[in-house]
């Protein structure tokens, strides 16, 4: 199976994010980037399935900075045999773009299968496959937890979660699917794992060598990142147990509005 | 890694930082949930040194063509670091499977004995002890008893080990005896001895106050017959392999007193912020900061001196000196620093609620074995003073 691998290089989860006082973005400085957890299923299921049908390539694919060659490396590293970067300088937001690129070098990919996060845990934007998808003209399922590979058909079996139960899908390949947590149980990069991930290459591409008029492609801008107002601190009421009655339903009912 | 012009860089490598980020990750998620548990029922982390295995870090530096990872010290400084900072018990075995028991295969036995049991060990699958000190032998390893007389083409051992890390898990044990007392420390050499072999018998496990999952077991030789193939060496280096072996043994455990120390100070930085008094947080008061502080800046002074030691011996130099100077250092600290975090804790600290009681007593040993303090000022005066 030829497989591709979406995956972006995100803020780490833990990190305290701090929006720069121009509202133009955060600030980097100090932050660990990490490899979008939801991303980590789709990496490790395709490695999985590259290590049950023999003679599978597995191809991770991003659109970023430099800084993101280190999630390529993980990927690497995690037994994934090509890593693409795809340089985002210009219109670095706009997801309409990004899809594009991906689309672009998807295409020459010859591919079966392509996995994804459901959403990237920066901005939870949840586009990309389904963008992927439309550009290629594949189809997509969304929120997978479980992919049977039916060789002889050329179709797999999905089961997907919804809030009621469980979806049982049959899809035509290639399709594009992203992965929801309980897809597996991604693995550890291994000592030696790491350093064969150093020796690889990663390829890497310039946006105009897709799409030469990649420049005027963009629709959509973010304007600004505010901050969420500071919540105010909460007001301990004072006095007798039927003061402070008083006083709450009057707060609820004036202040608040709420009843 | 040399910064031109000056000579020193205190920057890890990207490598270094990766193994950094890999480690940390595995620890917290599959090492630490299980370490209070552990700690209580002394229960050896064989699944753990299963996965480490499979993740090549229990033969960190063992050469690659044996089935090691072939890295240097300073990736395995790291993870004993960041093992320890998590389970302190997890951080010894692996020291001990690491260094004690296949640094003297890898660089003293023979092409036979290392192609035989060092892909086991490199992989998990095996675990390896290391047994030096006897019930009359500790701090004056060389005096030791064990003896072992050759008949035909095996030895015969007789004697007993205390207090070898591993030793109620262990496949293999590297054991020192002696082939002639005359010789005094000339005599000893140094032995494979699986656990299957007649005559090897495991005593007793030890209760201790702290590394409690680490299988601390008493073991004895009552004519254990060893395969002459499995000296290690040559006979009477045997001391020589010991105190080789020591030397990186000593800075993987100052490595594990930096991450038992970092433990603590990280709860405690969490605890004074979260517990008030006279109407703030602790964190306030200059009594909990000025004790913050001195956790912190000792905790990096020992990490120093662990990267030093580890890079010297990378560069192939003379590291003895410092490994000593690293494991008296982060050993000290580290008794100090956890205490401080009891102390920070005040009654709750002193109780099975939160984790600070446990680091206490497992920084506690860091002071005692692979050479107590006192030794590890005997080797640095030694040096210093020549003689
Ligand atoms: C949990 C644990 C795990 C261990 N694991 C292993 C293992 O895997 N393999 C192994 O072989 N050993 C192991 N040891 C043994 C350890 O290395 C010894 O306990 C240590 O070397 C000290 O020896 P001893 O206990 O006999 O003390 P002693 O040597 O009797 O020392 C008693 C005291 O006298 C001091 N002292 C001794 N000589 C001098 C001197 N010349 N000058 C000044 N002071 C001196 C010591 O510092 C100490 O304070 C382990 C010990 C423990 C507690």
């Amino acid at each position: 199976m030829k497989i591709a691998v979406l995956v972006k290089q995100v803020p780490d989860t833990a990190a305290q994010i701090q929006i720069k006082p121009d509202w133009s973005g955060i600030v980097e400085e100090g932050i660990k980037y990490i490899l979008s957890p939801y991303d980590e299923y789709a990496v490790e299921e395709a490695v999985r399935l590259k290590e049950k049908f023999e003679g599978s390539e597995v191809t991770a694919v991003t659109v970023g900075p430099e800084r993101a060659k280190e999630v390529l490396r993980t990927c690497l590293a995690v037994g994934v045999d090509r890593a693409v970067l795809i340089h985002d300088q210009e219109n670095s937001f706009d997801p309409y773009s990004t899809a594009e690129l991906l689309a672009k070098k998807l295409e020459s990919l010859n591919l079966d299968l392509v996995l994804c996060g459901k959403q990237a845990a920066d901005d939870d934007m949840a586009y990309m496959g389904g963008a992927a998808a439309q550009k290629l003209n594949f189809p997509f399922i969304s929120l997978v937890v479980q992919i049977e590979i039916l060789k002889e058909t050329g179709k797999a079996k999905i089961r997907r979660q919804i809030e009621e139960g469980e979806e049982i899908l049959e899809v035509t390949l290639p399709c594009v699917l992203s992965a929801q947590k309980g897809l597996n149980e991604p693995r550890y990069p291994s000592l030696p794992g790491m350093m064969k991930a150093k020796k690889k290459e990663i390829e890497e591409i310039k946006p105009a060598d897709l799409i030469p008029d990649f420049a005027s492609l963009a629709k959509t801008r973010q304007e600004r990142l505010q901050p969420v107002p500071p919540r105010s601190a909460g007001r301990i009421l004072k006095g007798s147990p039927e003061e402070m009655v008083k006083e709450l339903v009057k707060l609820l009912r004036d202040e608040e509005k709420v009843v | 890694m040399l910064v031109k012009g000056l000579g020193i860089s205190f920057d890890l490598s990207e490598d270094h930082l990766m193994i950094q980020d890999m480690i940390r990750k595995f620890a917290e998620k599959e090492v630490a949930p299980g370490a209070a548990e552990r700690d209580r029922s002394m229960e050896f982390p064989r699944e753990i040194c299963m996965k480490l295995g499979e993740l090549g870090l229990m033969g960190v530096n063992t050469p690659v063509e044996y089935g090691g990872s072939g890295m240097d010290s300073i990736s395995y400084a790291i993870i004993i670091e960041e093992l320890s900072r998590a389970c302190a018990s997890t951080g010894v075995v692996s020291a001990v499977q690491n260094t004690l028991a296949q640094l003297p295969l890898y660089r003293f036995g023979s092409e036979d004995l290392r192609r035989k049991y060092l892909p086991d060990l490199a992989s998990g699958k095996k675990i390896g002890a290391y047994g030096l000190t006897e019930p009359s032998s500790g701090s004056d390893a060389g005096s030791l008893q064990t003896s072992a007389v050759k008949n035909g083409d095996s030895y015969l051992l007789n004697g007993q080990k205390v207090f070898v890390t591993n030793g109620t898990a262990a496949d293999l044990y590297i054991v020192y005896a002696t082939v002639d007392k005359s010789k005094g420390s000339r005599g000893i050499s140094a032995y494979v001895v699986e656990r299957t072999f007649p005559g090897f018998k495991i005593v007793r496990k030890e209760e201790m106050l702290g590394v409690r999952a680490s299988g601390t077991a008493q073991i004895a030789f009552e004519n254990c017959k060893v395969p002459a193939s499995n000296l290690i060496g040559e006979e009477g280096i045997g001391l020589r392999i010991a105190l080789t072996t020591l030397d990186s043994g000593r800075v993987s455990i100052a490595a594990q007193a930096v991450g038992i120390a970092q433990a603590a100070y990280e709860a405690a930085l969490k605890y004074s912020k979260e517990r008030s008094q006279f109407g703030k947080t602790i964190s306030n008061f200059q009594f909990i900061q000025g004790m913050l502080v001195d956790m912190i800046t000792s905790i990096e002074a020992a990490r120093l001196l662990v990267y030093r030691a580890s890079y010297l011996k990378d560069k192939g130099l003379t590291f003895t000196k410092e490994a000593s100077m690293a494991k008296y250092f982060a050993s000290t600290m580290s008794e100090k620093v956890t205490s401080h975090a009891l102390q920070i804790h005040g009654g709750y600290g002193y109780t099975k609620d939160y984790p600070v009681e446990r680091f206490y007593r497992d920084a506690r040993v860091t002071e005692i074995y692979e050479g107590t303090s006192e030794v590890q000022k005997m080797v640095i005066a030694r040096n210093i003073l020549g003689g």
